[in-house]
């Protein structure tokens, strides 16, 4: 259960957003809406726990956290613009030193399973500064399948895929939640997820 | 809250040696598949030294009196020079993010890559040192006091060196990392060099060395926490 109170933050002396209120229940979606810099990665790095809000408070399971915190920490998977990704290994060496940096499953079989499952088997051994932008965006949507983790955070997630990736993200998204994960996505575009736990959340 | 006084405590929680691992592992295998960047440091440390005996002349009482000073201080410029990269493309690249959402504390995956960061940059300096100081006309003991200095010395400067580096992120001015760095490497410097002048002089180095070893197990302890509060402060 991840609940955010009056959340306001600051760029420079501007202020971005100021009290925005949500409330995350398992099997809760929220999307998240705004024009370019209305302050979603911002909003959503707070509630990822990685930046401090100006004002308000963000709670997990009932209890307020700072940033970085432990509990949080271990429950949450953020995929962020940046992919995390290094040049000079292949594929599935970065995919499983992502996955065994966050202690889920790594074993050989198991990263190959979650490289195909995101259509990536032929991409396998390829160094990652060889791969498309859509094929990175996928190498860093395939670890959640390896991390199971119930809080998703997601900047832009559908940026750079193709129509099928965008479909594949969007049955991972229906499967996480009707498992009562949570997710919060940043997105501009629409990914079809829809249902009554979906709901939106516009920055102006 | 437990786990950060875990981390302040002081025996590390396993997440903290998991982590560590996991980081030597992988910055290691970077370093690895990049050869051409490992090899530039090493030929700057070994063009350096041979650049003073050309200098200053072939006088072999001035050499071996310059030597222990030339060795270290090109040591020191050599493993600023691969300072910069130590968080810079994690940071640019957002793994540094990851690692600090990870369940493993963050000092621990800092020491991990610090740890890494030597055995690729400052191990093959402590290796070639011997060789380097034939050059100056060192005796067989000031070589190995020289040796034995860098292999204390060199961990130092990579302690120290990642507290600047981690302090200096996202800064477009890369010299101000050194500015802030090099006057730390100061007392490294004088007791390393000043190590192998106590051989030549006759009075032993175990004091030298004895600092050295002190200064090594402070940095362990302290290094890696000054470098992920600033790291949570970059990333923040």
């Amino acid at each position: 259960m991840l609940e955010s109170k009056q959340l306001a933050a600051q760029r420079g002396a501007a202020t971005l957003f100021s009290g925005v209120d949500f409330k995350l229940a398992p099997g809760d979606a929220l999307l998240v809406t705004g024009a370019n810099g209305s302050g979603k990665t911002t909003l959503l790095r707070i509630a990822a726990g990685l930046s401090h809000a100006v004002r308000g408070t963000l709670s997990w399971r009932g209890a307020a956290v700072a940033p970085l915190d432990p509990e949080l920490r271990a429950a949450v998977m953020y995929i962020g613009h940046a992919a995390a990704l290094k040049d000079e290994l292949t594929a599935e060496e970065n995919l499983a030193s992502l996955a065994s940096l966050h202690n889920g499953v790594a074993t050989s079989d198991a990263v190959r399973g979650a490289l195909a499952s995101w259509s990536l088997e032929r991409q396998r051994a390829l160094p990652s500064r060889a791969l498309s932008m859509g094929q990175r965006r996928r190498i860093g949507l395939a670890r959640l399948t390896l991390v199971p983790r119930p809080l998703w955070i997601l900047d832009e997630p559908a940026a750079a895929l193709d129509t099928a990736g965008v479909a594949l993200l969007c049955d991972m998204l229906g499967a996480h939640l009707a498992q009562g994960g949570m997710a919060i996505i940043a997105t501009h575009q629409d990914i079809g997820l829809s249902g009554p736990s979906v709901r939106g959340l516009t920055l102006s | 809250m437990t786990a950060a006084a875990g981390e302040l405590g002081g025996i590390p929680a396993p997440g903290a040696w998991r982590g560590a691992a996991w980081a030597v592992r992988r910055d290691l295998r970077l370093a690895l598949r990049s050869k051409a960047e490992l090899g530039v440091q090493l030929l700057f440390y070994v063009i350096v030294v041979t650049l003073i005996p050309l200098g200053v002349g072939p006088d072999p009482a001035l050499l071996r009196a310059l030597g222990p000073g030339v060795l270290w201080v090109a040591a020191l410029l050599a493993s600023l020079l691969a300072l910069p990269r130590l968080f810079a493309t994690d940071f640019a690249d957002g793994t540094l993010e990851q690692m600090a959402l990870s369940p493993h504390p963050l000092p621990g995956l800092i020491s991990g890559k610090i740890a890494a960061h030597w055995l690729a940059t400052g191990l093959p300096l402590v290796a070639a040192s011997p060789l380097l100081g034939l050059q100056f006309g060192l005796g067989d003991d000031e070589l190995v006091v020289l040796a034995l200095g860098l292999l204390l010395g060199t961990p130092t400067l990579s302690l120290l060196g990642a507290v600047g580096a981690a302090l200096t992120l996202g800064l477009r001015n890369g010299a101000l990392l050194a500015l802030l760095v090099l006057p730390l490497y100061v007392p490294v410097l004088i007791f390393g060099a000043g190590a192998v002048d106590a051989v030549r002089t006759g009075m032993g180095a175990a004091a030298e060395l004895s600092l050295l070893g002190a200064g090594l197990l402070t940095a362990l302890v302290g290094a890696p926490l000054a470098a992920a509060a600033a790291v949570r402060i970059a990333i923040d």
